[in-house]
């Protein structure tokens, strides 16, 4: 117990005798907590619309200016040649085209049918598919309009309609940020845990003092401690600032409890340390040991369904989520702050995650030789 | 010059000798490609939904089944009373729900008018949107076709045509940003150590003596990760075309004349970082932290820069994987010329001297 204590008060001054690596522990994190859960927003809006107007006839010129009137769409350029139109789309000036064939307005009115053609930059797939719904959603209402000046329809419209009412439960907002915020931090938390723990043991294999370490009577298990206790306890520091932080900054107040959370984090920590610990014994130097934790950490932070759903990946890549800590925290950490789910709702989460730490510590120990 | 040819020989064999080191270097940028390009979408597929079906009748269930046909939907389970929805959200297990009222096929039949809820679990609201805006689609469709077998007067139809990327596969989106993201972090790591390191491990002394000046020494530490970078970006080009079959519509040359442009400018930010901190950690975390999230999130490739507030607009300026982004995608997808991207082109170049210039600026010719 004794050796452990010195062994922790080395560390300790270790890290607080550097001001950079602090400045980094604790002013990076935050900054970007602060700055960029802003850019996390991919609603499709303002789309730009480049109109061919083949027609020239009073309804080109009324749907138009419903269409630009729906708010959905910002009217890039109004012109008579395809061709003028394609090459706004070339520049990224226009997302969609709509294409107003001559004769439109005869058509409608004599043969009762009439076709709009639309051309979407489909490079970005799911503006693309908006985009063009909503235009679609627009055209039709303009056709209803346009048939009610014609017919006067019965009591009971032979146009079946089937209203869709749509409710978002747990952020009716659909504010960006309450999503974002929790992620992010989970990223930071993370990075600092690994990255730190990674680099420190190999450090001392780098510059040569490990050696006076090997020649000392400290157990192999009370040397791995030293080195893990002060990183988790930073890691929840940071955690407390970042949660903090989404409450002063983006009024993020948890809807589950904190305790969930804490719990959660301090297992979850356990798990990331004993991953850099693993990795800077299998290491040389410290570009090896960062170069493999950030290939890692890089797999582990897109692939957790930070940015991008899991659902929508393909099956071995869900595989992989399967043992990828940050998902299992990046999901905890979303569910107990805005669903306000409870230590019971995460128990599998939390099993598994325990699972990963005892395997990863363990093997870091079983593998870390007082050898060089 | 000669002895700019012996110091790169140094270097290069600093390289060469540590095998592992090399490996990761050259191994890490075709790893990430795969994965990421196989795996990273915002296309939102097989999203897991309940059902509650009130009415339970012909109209229903051939709208469930055409939900259940789309590839954009999974019926997870179908559930009894509205309450169980809450509680089937807040294990995690479904994205969105479908409330079918009682006598949904009924009010369809004799009132031409019927009902239906979508509640989703807003918690991610990109998903949510996305998958309530889907639902609705097929939901619209459905009745469309109701309304077209009757053939109403003074119809309007329409045909959409999706340009460059007709199947909409996501990689047409993204497989440009992965490869942006890709080089610039393997870039920027590789020479954001090699002065630092040498500062750290005592050797700087013995090249602060020599009489060799600091230009030098930061070039020639330039040109041997510049050679790796090139063997880096013809994998991640190969693989782009042949793996993840994302075409190269434009000229390939151009492409690959881009693609060293841009790495020139991340192995200078990468010097930069590594001129101006004083332990091989810091220029690590800078290097991490200060690049990995910032070019993830302000590159475009992931959120589109015109949704971000003002401030974040122009700050996005300053990354160079957003001006990369816009390159690859312009030439390998729209298959446009040197005439569309001169600027773009221009804005690498400019953004590379001045870190190279304030890399050397930055080297201290005193250790502290």
């Amino acid at each position: 117990m004794r050796t452990l204590r010195f062994l922790l008060q080395k560390e300790f001054r270790q890290i607080f005798r550097d001001p950079s690596i602090l400045r980094i522990i604790f002013v990076m994190p935050m900054i970007q907590l602060l700055i960029l859960p802003w850019a996390a927003d991919y609603e499709v809006k303002d789309i730009h619309l480049s109109v061919v107007d083949y027609d020239h006839s009073d309804y080109s010129r009324q749907l138009v200016s419903k269409i630009t009137s729906s708010g959905y769409f910002i009217l890039q350029d109004y012109t008579a040649s395809y061709q003028t139109a394609l090459h706004e789309i070339e520049k990224d000036k226009a997302d969609l085209i709509l294409e107003i064939p001559a004769s439109f307005e005869k058509n409608l009115v004599k043969e009762d049918e009439a076709t709009l053609f639309m051309a979407v930059n489909a490079i970005n797939g799911t503006k693309a598919n908006l985009g063009g719904a909503y235009l679609k959603s627009i055209i039709q209402d303009y056709n209803r309009e346009v048939r009610t000046e014609w017919i006067q329809f019965p009591r009971f419209s032979p146009e079946t309609t089937i209203e869709v009412s749509s409710s978002n439960w747990f952020n009716p907002l659909m504010n960006y940020k309450y999503f974002m915020v929790p992620g992010i931090l989970v990223i930071l938390v993370t990075m600092v845990g690994s990255f730190l723990s990674a680099l420190n043991i190999v450090k001392e294999k780098e510059i040569g003092t490990i050696e006076q370490i090997n020649v000392t009577p400290v157990k192999k298990y009370q040397f791995i401690l030293g080195k893990l206790i002060p990183f988790w306890v930073l890691g929840l520091i940071i955690l407390s600032i970042g949660l903090l932080i989404s409450r002063l900054a983006y009024g993020i107040n948890p809807a589950g409890s904190l305790f969930t959370i804490y719990a959660f984090a301090g297992v979850y920590l356990l798990a990331v340390l004993g991953l850099g610990l693993l990795i800077s014994t299998f290491t040389t130097t410290q570009q090896q040991a960062m170069l493999i934790s950030f290939f890692m950490m890089m797999v582990f932070i897109l692939l957790g369904g930070l940015y991008t759903s899991v659902d929508s990946m393909p099956r071995w890549a869900q595989m992989i989520t399967k043992v990828n800590p940050v998902s299992y925290f990046i999901e905890v950490m979303r569910m107990v702050v805005l669903k306000g789910s409870s230590l019971a709702d995460i128990k599998t989460h939390l099993l598994t995650v325990f699972a990963f730490a005892v395997v990863f510590n363990g093997w870091a120990i079983y593998s870390y030789r007082k050898r060089t | 010059m000669k002895q700019f040819r012996a110091f790169v020989k140094k270097e290069f064999h600093h390289i060469l000798r540590d095998k592992r080191t090399l490996f990761i270097l050259l191994g890490m940028p075709v790893m990430q490609i795969i994965i990421f390009g196989f795996a990273l979408t915002n296309e939102v597929k097989n999203s897991k939904i309940a059902v509650l079906d009130n009415s339970r009748d012909a109209a229903t269930s051939s709208l469930i089944s055409e939900i259940e046909a789309s590839r954009y939907f999974d019926i997870e389970r179908n559930i009894y009373s509205y309450n169980d929805i809450e509680q089937t959200f807040k294990a995690g297990r479904i994205k969105l729900a479908l409330v079918f009222p009682q006598n949904f096929g009924e009010d369809l039949q004799h009132f031409n008018k019927a009902h239906v809820q979508i509640v989703a679990d807003a918690s991610d609201p990109n998903v949510a949107s996305t998958l309530t805006n889907y639902a609705s689609a097929i939901i619209m469709d459905y009745q469309d076709r109701i309304t077209h077998d009757r053939h109403l007067p003074y119809t309007i139809n329409t045909e959409m045509r999706m340009l460059y990327n007709p199947q909409l596969r996501g990689a047409y989106n993204f497989v440009p940003g992965v490869m942006a993201m890709v080089l610039m972090l393997v870039c920027t790591l590789m020479t954001a150590i090699t002065v630092v390191r040498e500062k750290e491990m005592g050797t700087m002394e013995v090249l602060l003596a020599s009489p060799i000046q600091p230009m030098k020494i930061i070039i020639a530490k330039a040109v041997p990760y510049l050679l790796l970078s090139v063997v880096n970006v013809a994998s991640i080009l190969l693989l782009s075309v042949f793996v993840l079959n994302v075409p190269v519509n434009g000229s390939l040359i151009l492409l690959s004349f881009e693609s060293i442009l841009f790495t020139l400018t991340c192995l200078a930010f990468g010097l930069l970082i590594s001129s101006s901190t004083d332990s091989q950690q810091t220029a690590m975390f800078i290097s991490l932290t200060g690049m990995f999230l910032p070019t993830i999130m302000l590159s475009g490739f992931m959120f589109p820069i015109e949704n971000m507030p003002l401030p974040l607009q122009v700050i996005s300026n300053l990354v160079p994987a957003k001006w990369y982004y816009l390159i690859v995608k312009d030439v390998m997808i729209k298959g446009v010329g040197i005439e569309s991207i001169w600027k773009e082109t221009f804005i690498l170049a400019g953004m590379m001297f001045f870190l190279l210039a304030m890399a050397i600026k930055k080297f201290k010719i005193r250790l502290a």
